[in-house]
């Protein structure tokens, strides 16, 4: 709808996925898996209520449907939001309550190293934009903490980051997204 | 991997990836994390693609751009159109005025500096907007050099009018590129002869050699490591947006299908009959510019569109897009 759509594409293809963009209803047939990108979380609320799409990805996503969210797409998941518009309402899917801007202004953006649960190997750059800040985890397993606060949740076939792996060279969690879209396929 | 989406309806492939031409070096902190890098400042851009950036002069104004989809907006004094007819010199606008858009709204909040004035620059740094536009529709500081972009923790989008005005401001440390297109006329025909001249600009390197890039690089006066990234990705390796004279939701989608990453409207939506109707229109166009079907339900009974402005009837003087180089 609007965001780093493209970048989440270009990090699809090369681990080997084909994707498609969702701008309807009709785009969301036969989709294994689904990414909420990175963009800003009431402009695509908004476009997805205005176009008819909200209900049926939340249906698509409750009954299975692999997500990736990231940032403001973990927002779009939340099932609380603080200081976002009044009215903002989202797809109530993950329990956790976000702070939307809740490490700061733009000024505030940062990178920091992150150690992810489960996965091997060296540690995953985290670039964290505008990043939401997760206040309470629910009924979601945390796979990474950023001083003191989750960072990554994983819900069955949802995995939600407050960062953006899709800006960086790094594929593992895009592979792990895959990996758990063809589970059902 | 084309520079330009295919014009006419449906498959336009969009430009991917974008990569770091600068790596910025940002400010490291005790616990390992790092601020103001230029991935943090080019990836705030990323975060905007698709979308559409609105000038607004009030709190209320910024609170119906919200409301219509924005993907952030501009706090301005005055919209071009006005500046344009008021004349007089133009300056980074009140912080005040700037703190009170900030306030009203959650989605990220840009501010204009002049050409060239770094000082103005700090002061938005201070304020915390999220990203500064060293804007030619502001009366320029300094006619020689723009502003050193790369010590600011905070992003800057520049406008340009070709690919070599693009590369320099990028070299400069913009992490955000728009054509200057003409502001305040509510005539595209100049953001389009930028965006084509960016989009030609690029596709001429995709056959060079380096020793051609270097040569070439010479002619339009850009760095030639700017150059030899637009080579490598086939697009400016930071996002493109289109600004200066879009008043329509087909203003929006020509830009779009032109290979831009989204667009600015500046005097278009609040100087038009219907601002909320017209910003959702243009919201609802940049999502699905190459949906005709779509396009022609949105265009419909928006009022009238702001007052446009052939530009030969403009002074030269007078045009906005002459100001920097």
């Amino acid at each position: 709808m609007q965001g780093a759509f493209a970048e989440h594409v270009h990090a699809l293809d090369a681990v080997g996925a084909r994707t498609r963009l969702v701008r309807t209803r009709d785009d969301l047939s036969g989709l294994d898996g689904i990414v909420l990108p990175g963009g800003e979380s009431t402009t695509m609320t908004m476009l997805m209520e205005r176009v008819g799409l909200l209900e049926p990805v939340r249906k698509a996503i409750q009954s299975g449907l692999a997500t990736l969210a990231t940032c403001a797409g973990l927002i779009v998941l939340a099932s609380d939001i603080t200081d976002g518009m009044s009215d903002q309402q989202g797809l109530g899917l993950l329990d956790v309550s976000v702070r939307r801007n809740g490490y700061g202004r733009q000024a505030e953006s940062f990178e920091a190293s992150l150690k992810i649960d489960g996965m091997n190997g060296h540690e995953f750059p985290g670039v964290f934009i505008r990043s939401p800040l997760v206040e309470r985890t629910g009924d979601v397993k945390v796979i990474a903490t950023y001083q003191g606060h989750p960072v990554a949740v994983q819900k069955d076939r949802i995995l939600a980051l407050c960062f953006h792996p899709e800006l960086t060279t790094d594929l593992r969690l895009h592979r792990e997204f895959v990996r758990l879209a063809g589970q059902h396929a | 991997m084309a520079p330009e989406a295919p014009e006419g309806a449906g498959g336009a492939e969009r430009p991917r990836r974008i990569s770091i031409v600068a790596e910025g070096n940002g400010a490291r902190h005790g616990n390992g994390s790092v601020k103001g890098s230029f991935k943090v400042k080019a990836g705030l851009a990323q975060m905007l693609k698709g979308g559409v950036i609105m000038d607004v002069v009030t709190a209320e104004h910024a609170r119906i751009a919200q409301e219509a989809g924005a993907c952030a907006v501009m706090a301005l004094e005055r919209v071009p159109a006005d500046i344009r007819k008021e004349g007089g010199v133009a300056r980074m606008s009140d912080p005040e005025l700037i703190k009170s858009i900030m306030a009203a709204v959650t989605i990220p909040v840009m501010a204009k500096c002049r050409i060239g004035h770094f000082v103005e620059a700090q002061i938005l740094e201070a304020l915390g907007v999220d990203y500064i536009d060293e804007s030619e529709v502001l009366t320029p500081a300094d006619e020689e050099n723009h502003i050193d972009k790369h010590p600011f923790k905070i992003p800057f989008v520049c406008g340009c009018r070709d690919l070599g005005e693009a590369a320099r401001r990028i070299a400069e440390g913009a992490a955000m590129i728009r054509t200057k297109g003409e502001a305040g006329t509510g005539n595209v025909v100049e953001a389009v002869r930028h965006a084509r001249a960016v989009n030609a600009g690029i596709r001429k390197l995709q056959g060079m050699n380096h020793a051609e890039l270097v040569h070439e690089a010479k002619l339009i006066g850009a760095p030639v490591e700017v150059l030899v990234d637009c080579h490598k990705l086939g697009r400016l390796p930071v996002v493109n947006f289109a600004a200066g004279g879009i008043a329509t939701p087909a203003d929006a989608a020509l830009m779009m299908q032109l290979g831009v990453d989204g667009v600015f409207v500046g005097s278009g939506i609040f100087k038009s009959e219907d601002p909320l109707k017209r910003a959702q229109a243009i919201v609802a166009a940049t999502t699905y510019y190459d949906k005709p079907e779509v396009l022609a339900e949105v265009s419909a009974g928006l009022g009238k569109a702001m007052h446009g402005l052939e530009i030969p009837a403009i002074p030269k003087d007078e045009l906005l897009a002459a100001r920097g180089w």
